[in-house]
């Protein structure tokens, strides 16, 4: 109908042009724009927290803009038992990767290059926790804790989950980053250049050579992927800790602890500095991976 | 050694290697995974106190008790939680549209802006909202400058806010398995499409939001307990003003946003990246405690509070441990039913990102 309306009254064709002309605009316009606001909204709380690390708060929680200054900077630890919870945040974070990346980097290699009985039940078991709430894993790992606490438990496990400390939370820690590891070298693995194992198998390596020689470096940047990804859960985390910490602090207890009584700024340099340095990270290793790939598309374009 | 000996050996070795690999990490689950959880199970059929010991008594009376009790915070839980997955469908889907369709050279760093909050502690970023949203911070500042809401009104405190943070919060769950979704379907597809006549889809479209959009307004308004349901006249007059701009927003996004290729296309495709996405979502925010205690008040509790309370302020491990139970049985149940039908692909499709 309105064609033929169009068709005889130039003003509605008019009319009609300039809202085909909105119609293109909003075409072109409307998913990027929102695309850039949203991700406007993920990094915002982030630029909040880097600018508020320069606040000087007028009381003692830093929620309310004071004034600009660098005092926390200067002396981001200077706050009762902040430096320890750090410390201990670090040495945790640092552990339990290594141990999360090893054993999670063994099952990935075991289910992609297997074929056997039980593979099916097993990827499903390691998914579930990725799915389960971390309320629940640090629930129940706080039960079997404490249940071990009654004898004759406590002297056959020689008092190593009770009382909870530092231990407790490795332990919790090293569980929730094995299944990520899983996940996240499997992905890498998958596209794994087999011909390139048996080459140096025809080629008279062992198994052993063979993956220290050539497995292993390939799949390298899969597994720096996951250390860091394991790293950055095992720092960052706040909940698993908080029911398997006991009476130690990491740097994510100690804020909650804080919260209460007053918010000091050095929280948000603390926060600053941990998330600067993750996403050099990832940044070096990005890069790096994209010049060995050049490198190599540059090799076999002339060889 | 001699060759047929090597030949009967290697076979074996190759058998046991796959086992070899695994078992060191499946130990480590089941010993700090699935033997807590038993354990967790046991303690909610249990009586007794953290100083006289625990007796295992099966006592499901534990968790008829926990249910009537804690009533409210489930339903909180459902709600918020549930409301929050949508709210980030609603944000994640054209951002992952956005990233994968319309990224071109910056998709690499879109992404990688997407996964930059999980590089600060979510403690910090949740204090990060807190600092916006709180009462003299920019937003409030802002929108009471403007003269659009009433002097009282605040945010903090609010389900509106414990909303606001749950959605922030597992937004990038939502996009990464939908972005991955979205960028496996096959271009020439919606090419082929357009070949065929697929243009806009304007009065479906239209109608579609409109509907879609009031729909939507008239949920969130009850369920953030905007409607004041004590005077009938102010009930029946908010849910027409409410669904009104709710429906003409709507049909403005649907006249000008949905083609049909889209529809019959793209839509039909990501499907799968819905899925996911909105499980990945939901799962944890139904568990969470932590944006409740810093932006949200005493009514607004969720489950996650109570579990937390009970078992490291009351040292109730039996409720505790049921309504735990009762939060892991329910998405085991959930994961079985999506596993089945829809298969485990999709769900680590984010680590491939």
């Amino acid at each position: 109908m309105s064609a033929q309306v169009a068709a005889t009254d130039p003003g509605r064709r008019a009319n009609r042009s300039w809202g085909a002309h909105i119609a293109r605009l909003v075409d072109r316009w409307a998913v990027p724009v929102f695309t850039v606001l949203a991700i406007g909204y993920l990094v915002l709380p982030i630029a909040v927290m880097i600018l508020f690390s320069f606040n000087d708060p007028p009381g003692k929680f830093n929620f309310v803009w004071g004034e600009l200054s660098l005092d926390a900077w200067l002396n981001p630890l200077g706050r009762l038992g902040l430096a320890s919870a750090l410390g201990t945040s670090l040495m945790v974070a640092f552990s339990a990767t290594i141990v999360a990346t090893v054993l999670g980097t063994m099952i990935a290699l075991g289910l992609e290059r297997y074929r056997f009985r039980l593979r099916g039940a097993t990827e499903t078991f390691i998914l579930i926790p990725l799915a389960t709430p971390e309320i629940v894993m640090g629930a129940s790992l706080l039960t079997l804790f404490v249940g071990t606490a009654q004898e004759p438990f406590q002297t056959l496990t020689g008092g190593l989950f009770f009382p909870l400390g530092t231990q407790t939370i490795l332990i919790a820690h090293i569980l929730f980053c094995i299944s990520f590891v899983v996940v996240t070298v499997r992905a890498r693995v998958a596209g794994f250049p087999r011909h390139l194992e048996e080459a140096a198998m025809d080629l008279g390596a062992n198994e052993w050579v063979t993956f220290w020689k050539v497995t292993f470096p390939l799949i390298f940047p899969g597994i720096m992927a996951a250390a860091l990804l394991a790293f950055s859960l095992s720092i960052d985390d706040f909940i698993v800790t908080n029911f398997t910490a006991g009476t130690s602090n990491t740097f994510p207890i100690w804020v909650w602890a804080s919260i209460r009584n007053n918010l000091p700024p050095q929280v948000h340099v603390i926060g600053t500095i941990i998330f600067t340095t993750a996403v050099a990270l990832v940044a070096v290793s990005t890069f790096r991976s994209l010049w060995i790939e050049r490198k190599a598309a540059r090799y076999r374009a002339e060889p | 050694m001699t060759s047929p000996q090597r030949a009967r050996r290697r076979p074996t070795r190759r058998q046991l290697a796959p086992y070899l690999l695994l078992a060191p990490g499946c130990l480590w689950l089941t010993l700090f995974f699935v033997l807590p959880n038993i354990q967790m199970f046991l303690m909610s059929l249990s009586e007794g106190s953290v100083k006289q010991g625990f007796e295992l008594t099966w006592a499901w009376s534990n968790y008829t008790e926990a249910i009537a009790r804690f009533q409210r915070q489930f339903g909180n839980s459902l709600l918020f939680g549930g409301l929050a997955t949508l709210t980030c469908f609603l944000v994640g889907y054209p951002l992952a549209y956005g990233i994968a369709f319309r990224g071109g050279r910056f998709k690499n760093l879109l992404l990688f802006l997407v996964i930059a909050p999980f590089f600060t502690s979510f403690l910090l970023r949740t204090i990060s909202w807190k600092i916006i949203l709180g009462e003299r911070g920019p937003f409030l500042s802002l929108i009471h400058g403007l003269g659009i809401v009433p002097d009282n009104f605040s945010i903090l405190g609010t389900p509106l806010a414990v909303v606001a943070g749950l959605t922030y919060e597992f937004l990038p769950f939502m996009v990464l398995p939908l972005y991955v979704a979205l960028e496996k379907i096959d271009r020439r597809l919606v090419e082929a499409a357009q070949d065929l006549y697929a243009g806009p889809w304007r009065p479906g479209g239209a109608v579609l939001g409109a509907l879609s959009g009031a729909a939507l307004a008239l949920i969130s308004m009850s369920v953030l307990g905007y409607l004041p349901l004590d005077r009938a006249a102010d009930v029946a007059s908010g849910l027409v003003t409410v669904a009104l701009i709710g429906g003409a927003l709507g049909a403005l996004v649907g006249w000008f946003l949905i083609s049909q290729s889209f529809i019959r296309v793209i839509w039909p495709l990501s499907l799968p990246g819905v899925f996911a996405g909105s499980i990945l979502c939901f799962i944890p925010a139904i568990g969470d405690y932590v944006n409740v205690e810093l932006l949200g008040n005493p009514k607004t509790q969720m489950i996650g509070n109570v579990i937390q309370n009970r078992f490291l302020s009351q040292n109730d491990y039996p409720t505790a441990a049921a309504l735990s139970f009762m939060l892991m049985a329910g998405i085991l149940v959930a994961l079985f039913f999506y596993a089945r039908f829809l298969g485990t692909d999709e769900l680590t499709a984010a680590a491939r990102v």
